[in-house]
């Protein structure tokens, strides 16, 4: 069989070349668990259900390009990336689309970009590449660079302000300048001095960010507004019980008592339905996908490699820790999606791009060696 | 340099590798953590959660009881209940009150008092509840208002019953009315402790045996599980079976001991005048006839009244709401008499051959005290001075047995006490007495009591101030022989689920001691008033043996020496016209007391409306034609005086 002139075969060889077998079925099998969620979620309407199969379509061919491109050639996209990403994030302050209270879009005319969301991978992809040409050279004067690479981006896409994409931007560009060594000293040293700006950092916050900080520390003093989520995702988590409702039976889902519930808070639906042996399962899939990530980085060809893998890898644990801890009610409510899980075009991208990369990565992990 | 390089990044790797690693431990720890949050709220504290959940879930609805009926002494329905489709509005949901009945108005006939009744509804109810712009849509009016629907939010067609009377005005202040519960009246249900069983209840009696026996009519709240959603609206499909509901049980039927068709009689018989009648059987206390003139049409209240209706009531001179029965106080006139008579008898002021001499007037100190008979009624004896009522009699009587006397002696028949009446709102009146005017007054000069005041008093005027209701539970004591009860105009009520019935026994108050030939004596004389005296003319004829006693009270004190002349008294300041009657004679089976507002004379008035009552209720005989009142001048030259 042939086509365009191609054996069947031959093209399969081409297509699924640079695909990592084990990363694309956990990604795939969190993603269609999250299309039977989203099934729940959205009352058994299938049309929601299609649009996200859409999204999923153009998220997997994405993770193909990215797969296919190697990791020398993506490197030498950090930079320009990182760029146009900081003019974006400028444009967005300066003449951005206001969409319920948050400078966040920029309006292309055809379609509204989230520049921030682009962010989440070329701020890793920077800095890998930063340390990457530092290569055995690296200094406290490049942490310092790192450092400041890292803040300019996050200060405006907290100033938008959007506290959930800041904060994973802040934790891909963090995760980097940890795996390049940064001092355990200098660690403890910023982490004092972040406590001790704490106080005149609160006076920085949104009245709305405030709130949700006090009520995750007593989610009762506020039932009917912010602490509103919380208390009603730990019921729906807590009456999941062992075995859960069962798929499509979850009360506090399907008597609106969840609040975005196909996305945010999609985790509360899931929770609720298939109980804590689902949690456990949806944890061990979570933990294979970074157990994968975490070997791929291991076992990376370069610096730039490495530290991008494993950025990457460890944003993945980010957005479900987070996620699932701000469910369960351990957490700020911060806007971070369920990985693969929660319903949305671009944030599915980007995880796919991710995967992409790491995939990418794999690949070519032996070119130098040998 | 180079080796350097080499070295440094070899160092770089292994740094890497360890960072990885602890990275790693730090994924294990914070996944161990949600574990073990997951556990605490899947497995330990399941079972709060799920609580938590179910109450989400599921809304306790109540489901209202059926008021009970009102009927009278013989099954007659006096309050029932009927369904009817309202038009309602959530006003919590609407955005646009007035634009959403303008819309609706398009669909169903509403009138500028729909309107009215429901912003005055919208006042009176803070708590967000569907309140009514239309009741009693007709058919053709919920298919419109239903094919419509689409149209609106926040409003509904609701199937609701309502409280029907179907007399009208007849024994309205018996019966009284319901309405809406206002902010007050759950301040009042909360302090009873009640305010559970009232959940999902509109109405609430507001006056009459509606009111005194809310608790019997109200019945127990039932209530259902309904699965809601979070908005509060019943969810479309079910997540999980129900328990069966609880349902409601019905209020209690109360039976008066009121005879509604003698009730109609009464009413009929008062024609245009404005008084009050209240007839009651000696032997238990049960009231057969309770009237208050005029009345008011409580279905006007059922499902609120609209202000202009409301202001009419309000603001008539006949004060319609008035319930003159239990409220109204007026001096009892010449009816106190027969009590003073027996009181100087138990007292030995007088035996009944003590005879005085009558010339028309009484004096005492430098005051007149004038009879109503110009030249007086010459030689009186006891008998002759109830039979035809001499005022100078008691002026003298009064002043031999002196304030404290007298007090004494009439409160033991009730006069100026509450007769503790199944009803709300009974007035306690005034027995004068040095006591009363103590306590009453506030100036020293105002508070003695002078023996001058004494005197009027033995004919029912002064300070005497009392409630129909009063006159007719002392009639009934005397007609009894002493035995005084409770005033009550519940007989029973019946559970109509189970059929259970209990009955309110007879309440003795209190044995009157009096001697047996003494009042034998006494009701010989009110005999000889309905056939030789001042009512004999009503009384022609009566199939009967009666008792009574006719009475007027001023309305305005006259001057001394003013003559009252009838004719040139402004309408509203003539003399109230009173009688008092039991029968029959032997074994009495009613007493009553009429009084006639600016009637004038009690003979004239208030007599022939008695004659009518006792007809129907002794014979059964129905008036054949409006009794008209006895013509002024054959009361004067039959009666003479009153």
């Amino acid at each position: 069989m042939e086509i365009a002139g191609y054996p069947l075969r031959r093209l399969r060889a081409r297509v699924l070349e640079g695909i990592d077998p084990t990363l694309f079925a956990l990604a795939l099998a969190l993603s269609l668990v999250g299309l039977g969620v989203l099934y729940s979620a959205s009352y058994e309407n299938a049309s929601r259900v299609a649009s996200q199969l859409a999204n999923l379509a153009v998220a997997l061919a994405a993770m193909w390009a990215v797969a296919q491109v190697p990791p020398q050639t993506l490197a030498r996209f950090a930079l320009p990336a990182y760029c146009a990403g900081i003019a974006l994030l400028a444009a967005v302050a300066l003449g951005g689309e206001v969409v319920n209270g948050a400078r966040r879009w920029l309006n292309l005319g055809v379609m509204r970009f989230q520049p921030s969301e682009m962010m989440k991978i070329a701020m890793p992809m920077m800095l890998a590449w930063y340390f990457h040409r530092r290569e055995g050279a690296i200094r406290l004067r490049d942490f310092a660079v790192a450092g400041v690479l890292l803040a300019l981006p996050v200060a405006l896409i907290a100033r938008q302000p959007d506290l959930g994409t800041a904060l994973l931007v802040a934790a891909a560009g963090f995760y980097v300048i940890f795996l390049a060594g940064v001092s355990w000293r200098l660690l403890a040293g910023l982490a004092v001095l972040a406590l001790a700006s704490l106080f005149p950092l609160w006076g920085l916050l949104h009245d709305y960010q405030r709130r949700r900080i006090l009520t995750l520390l007593d989610p009762s003093q506020d039932p009917l507004g912010a602490g509103y989520h919380t208390i009603q995702s730990t019921i729906a988590v807590g009456s999941g019980g062992i075995a859960g409702k069962g798929w499509l039976n979850g009360s506090q889902t399907h008597l609106e008592f969840i609040p975005e519930r196909h996305t945010d808070f999609i985790f509360a639906v899931f929770s609720e339905e298939f109980g804590l042996v689902g949690n456990v399962l949806l944890l061990a899939l979570y933990a294979l996908l970074i157990a994968r990530g975490l070997a791929i980085a291991a076992q990376a060809a370069t610096l730039f490699g490495r530290l991008l893998a494993g950025s990457v890898t460890l944003v993945f644990f980010t957005y479900a820790f987070v996620n699932m801890g701000m469910v369960a009610g351990i957490l700020p409510v911060v806007g971070v999606p369920l990985p693969f899980i929660s319903y949305g075009g671009t944030a599915l991208a980007t995880l796919y791009v991710g995967i992409g990369l790491l995939m990418s990565i794999q690949r070519h992990r032996k070119l130098i060696q040998t | 340099m180079r080796f350097a390089e080499l070295r440094n990044t070899e160092r770089e790797l292994r740094a890497f590798q360890v960072r990885l690693g602890a990275a790693g431990l730090a994924v294990l720890v914070a996944f161990a953590l949600l574990l073990a949050r997951f556990v605490w709220l899947q497995v330990l504290q399941h079972d709060a959660y799920s609580a938590k959940a179910e109450e989400n879930r599921i809304a306790i609805v109540p489901l209202p009881p059926n008021r009970g009926l009102i009927l009278d002494r013989n099954g007659e329905v006096l309050a029932s209940n009927y369904l009817a489709y309202t038009l309602e509005i959530f006003p919590a949901r609407v955005r646009d009150l007035e634009g959403t009945i303008a819309e609706l108005a398009a669909f169903v006939d509403i009138q500028p008092r729909d309107r009215a009744r429901f912003r005055k509804l919208l006042q009176e109810t803070k708590n967000a509840e569907s309140l009514p712009i239309r009741t009693r849509l007709s058919d053709e009016e919920v298919a419109r208002i239903a094919a419509n629907r689409w149209r609106f939010t926040g409003v509904d067609i609701k199937a609701r019953l309502f409280r029907r009377y179907p007399y009208g005005e007849v024994a309205s202040h018996v019966i009284g009315y319901i309405g809406r519960i206002t902010t007050s009246d759950l301040e009042q249900l909360e302090e009873m402790e009640v305010a559970a069983n009232y959940r999902g209840t509109d109405y609430i009696g507001k006056a009459g045996i509606e009111a005194s026996y809310q608790q019997e009519l109200h019945g127990v709240t039932g209530f259902e599980r309904v699965e809601i959603d979070a908005a509060g609206r019943a969810a479309d499909r079910g997540i999980q079976t129900l328990q069966p509901p609880t349902p409601a049980q019905p209020g209690n039927n109360v039976a008066l001991t009121l005879d509604i068709r003698l009730q109609e009689v009464a009413e009929r018989a008062f024609g245009k005048w404005r008084g009050a009648l209240v007839a009651i059987e000696p032997a238990t206390g049960g009231v057969l006839a309770f009237v208050s003139k005029p009345g008011y049409d409580p279905n006007l209240f059922v499902d609120g009244i609209d202000p202009q209706s409301w202001e009419e009531l309000m603001s008539s001179p006949d004060r319609p709401l008035n319930n003159r029965a239990i409220a109204g106080l007026y001096p009892p006139g010449s009816t106190f008499k027969p009590y003073m008579a027996l009181a100087a008898l138990e007292l030995g002021k007088r035996t009944p051959r003590t005879t005085i001499s009558d010339p028309g007037y009484f004096v005492f100190g430098d005051r007149r005290f004038r009879d109503s008979k110009r030249g007086g009624h010459g030689t009186v004896d006891m008998y002759k001075s109830i039979v035809l009522s001499s005022d100078v009699y008691y002026y003298m009587l009064a002043n031999d047995m002196g304030i404290d006397a007298i007090a004494g002696f009439m409160k033991r028949f009730g006069f100026g006490a509450r007769t503790g009446i199944d009803l709300e709102g009974e007035a306690e009146g005034v027995l004068p007495s040095p006591e009363w005017k103590l306590a009453r007054f506030s100036r020293p000069e105002q508070q003695r009591w002078y023996a001058g005041e004494t005197i009027s008093i033995g004919i029912g005027q002064g300070y005497n101030a009392y409630t129909p209701l009063q006159l007719a539970q002392a009639l009934a004591t005397l007609a009894n022989n002493g035995a005084m009860f409770r005033p009550r105009l519940v007989s029973h009520v019946d559970n109509p689920r189970t059929g259970a019935r209990g009955y309110f026994e007879p309440q003795l108050v209190r044995q009157v001691q009096l001697r047996p030939e003494h009042v034998a004596f006494v009701k010989q004389a009110m005999a000889g008033v309905n056939t030789e005296g001042t009512a004999a003319r009503s009384f022609a004829g009566a199939q009967y043996t009666s008792g009574g006693k006719t009475g007027t009270a001023q309305v305005v004190g006259l001057k001394q020496g003013e003559k009252y002349e009838e004719d040139k008294v402004d309408e509203r300041l003539r003399d109230h016209s009173l009688y008092i009657a039991f029968a029959p004679l032997e074994g009495p089976k009613i007493a009553l007391a009429v009084l006639v507002e600016n009637g004038g004379f009690g003979a004239r008035t208030a007599a022939p409306i008695a004659r009518t009552v006792l007809d129907y209720f002794l014979l059964g005989k129905l008036p054949t034609a409006p009794r008209r009142p006895v013509p002024e001048a054959v009361v004067q030259s039959d009666a003479e005086s009153d």
